[in-house]
């Protein structure tokens, strides 16, 4: 178990840093690099919860699509060495942050958690596919969410089409 | 190379010689598999480096390196020592660390898939249920390498090769996952090890058509020359290593034989039945099979010329994609209708599909002609 508590505790310093690091470089390609970082260690911390189809996930959608997406869009700004620069509204912002900040420290260390006793399923993959496919399982919700992203595809196309 | 050992239960003997609460078994499984991965691979990528560009050679009618050693054999040595004494240039408007972080970015992920291969029944260094989700997963974080080179170099051909490499690279995933889950449906799990058992005939014969795109596939993702827009010497110089010089452009060369060789590998194990094989040893069986895999994409690039930009994105969507969407649906079909049916039925109704959706494409179908539209 302490291997697990070192790995944690790694994980978790890396992610916290490297998300300070988005906020707050100003270079905003690096800023995307520190999410691709950020990303990574919220991987690992999946694993280390056992989830391992999970972390493969993240890894494979937000790692390998949404940052790749994300530096795409980035090229198609202006300024990116010096493009995340504060504005007058540095102040009020950072007090709206400090107040969400301490208000979700003081929910989560005001809840009783329930922890489960049992012991992580193993393989993980035939019972998410039992949630999936099963009998009142998600696909629905699912497909349903599959239909949505693609009419916002084809509304975003329809709308930057030329005539 | 010490993989050719003939105590070829080399990789699991040490487990019966302890006791299995040991706690170091893992340190020492974990020690001894890193080691062997690294000779495997540094090992191989020396031997294809010499076989592809002797096999070229012969391809184009010349000799290929002959010089140092027998039959050549000592010139990836040479190169190598050549390209570790040049001198280390980082352009000077560049972005330094972005630069040097590239290439080290791109090359563990390329080298971490070689954990969940197996070099023989349950020979590998994790056994993962989730095995070959594993495999896609990592191999999509090379990009990010990619990219990382074009922005650092701060050069308008190398910037354009990563942006060519991510719009490809991306496009192409979705048929390989799509030919992958193929597989994935008759095996009945992810683990790479479980899709080796599995196969008692390779499922190359079962899965005609998904072997074929992922091959065009997976070369597409590592570049290989019919789809090697990344670094189109004609058009945009050497795309995004066009600013590396010395070791870290010996890493990218690296990272790209590493790729050819974990596709290799994969293919060796999800359609070719991995280690399996009669009267050879099993180790011996993987690494024929590798060669095999790897002689026949080197053949593919001294064949086939470079496709254009165009072209590219228009195989992807509307050849590769739909085929893998029909493979898998018919695949699911024989899964679920015909799972008492002979093989030969399956093997033989597969390779009629496959070479009719073929004909119908390839009708349907004309890329681009003369014109070039983007």
């Amino acid at each position: 178990m302490i291997g697990l508590d070192i790995a944690f505790w790694v994980l978790a310093i890396v992610g916290i840093i490297a998300a300070l690091a988005v906020v707050l470089l100003s270079d905003v390609f690096r800023a995307a690099l520190s999410l691709v970082v950020c990303f990574l260690a919220v991987a690992g911390i999946y694993i280390t919860l056992s989830a391992d189809f999970l972390a493969a996930v993240q890894v494979l959608i937000y790692v390998g699509a949404i940052s790749v997406l994300i530096i795409l869009a980035i090229m198609l700004t202006r300024e990116v060495q010096r493009g995340s620069p504060s504005n007058r509204l540095r102040i009020p912002a950072f007090l709206v942050a400090i107040l969400f900040l301490g208000g979700m420290a003081f929910a989560m260390l005001n809840t009783t958690w329930q922890v489960s006793v049992a012991p992580p399923l193993e393989p993980t993959t035939s019972a998410l596919a039992g949630l999936l496919f099963g009998e009142g399982g998600f696909i629905l919700p699912v497909e349903i969410a599959a239909i949505l992203l693609l009419a916002a595809i084809l509304g975003a196309i329809v709308l930057v089409r030329e005539k | 190379m010490s993989i050719f050992n003939p105590s070829l239960n080399l990789f699991n003997c040490y487990l019966e010689a302890l006791p299995p609460d040991w706690p170091g078994g893992f340190w020492l499984h974990l020690g001894l598999f890193v080691v062997i991965i690294l000779a495997f691979v540094l090992a191989m990528i020396m031997g294809f480096i010499w076989f592809e560009r002797r096999g070229i050679g012969r391809f184009q009618v010349r000799l290929g390196p002959n010089r140092v050693g027998p039959f050549g054999l000592l010139q990836p040595v040479a190169d190598a020592i050549k390209i570790l004494i040049k001198e280390d240039i980082i352009p000077a408007k560049g972005d330094k660390w972005v630069h040097w972080l590239a290439p080290v970015v791109a090359f563990v992920p390329a080298l971490m898939i070689f954990a969940v291969v197996p070099f023989q029944d349950g020979a590998l260094l994790a056994d993962l249920n989730i095995g070959i989700l594993y495999v896609v997963a990592i191999s999509s974080v090379s990009v990010v390498g990619i990219f990382m080179a074009g922005w650092g170099s701060n050069n308008k051909f190398s910037l354009i090769g990563a942006m060519r490499t991510v719009a490809q690279a991306v496009s192409y995933e979705i048929p390989v996952v799509l030919s992958i889950i193929g597989v994935v449906l008759i095996a009945g799990s992810l683990s790479m090890n479980e899709i080796v058992k599995a196969q008692s005939i390779p499922f190359i014969l079962l899965q005609p058509l998904g072997f074929l795109i992922y091959f065009i596939g997976a070369c597409a993702e590592i570049n290989r020359t019919p789809f090697d827009l990344l670094e189109a010497e004609s058009e945009i110089v050497a795309g995004y290593h066009t600013e590396y010089s010395g070791m870290k452009f010996a890493l990218f060369y690296l990272v790209e034989y590493t790729e050819v060789l974990a596709v290799s590998a994969i293919i060796t194990t999800l359609f070719l039945g991995g280690w399996r094989g009669p009267v050879l040893p099993p180790v011996l069986w993987f690494l024929i099979k590798v060669v095999a895999v790897f002689f026949l994409i080197f053949w593919v690039r001294s064949t086939i010329p470079r496709i254009r930009v165009d072209q590219l994105m228009a195989f992807a969507w509307k050849c590769l994609l739909p085929l893998a969407l029909i493979n898998l649906f018919i695949t699911g079909i024989e899964v679920v209708v015909l799972p008492e049916a002979l093989p030969w039925t399956i093997i033989f109704l597969n390779l009629a599909i496959m070479a009719v959706l073929i004909v119908l494409w390839s009708k349907f179908f004309r890329l681009g002609g003369g014109r070039v539209e983007v």
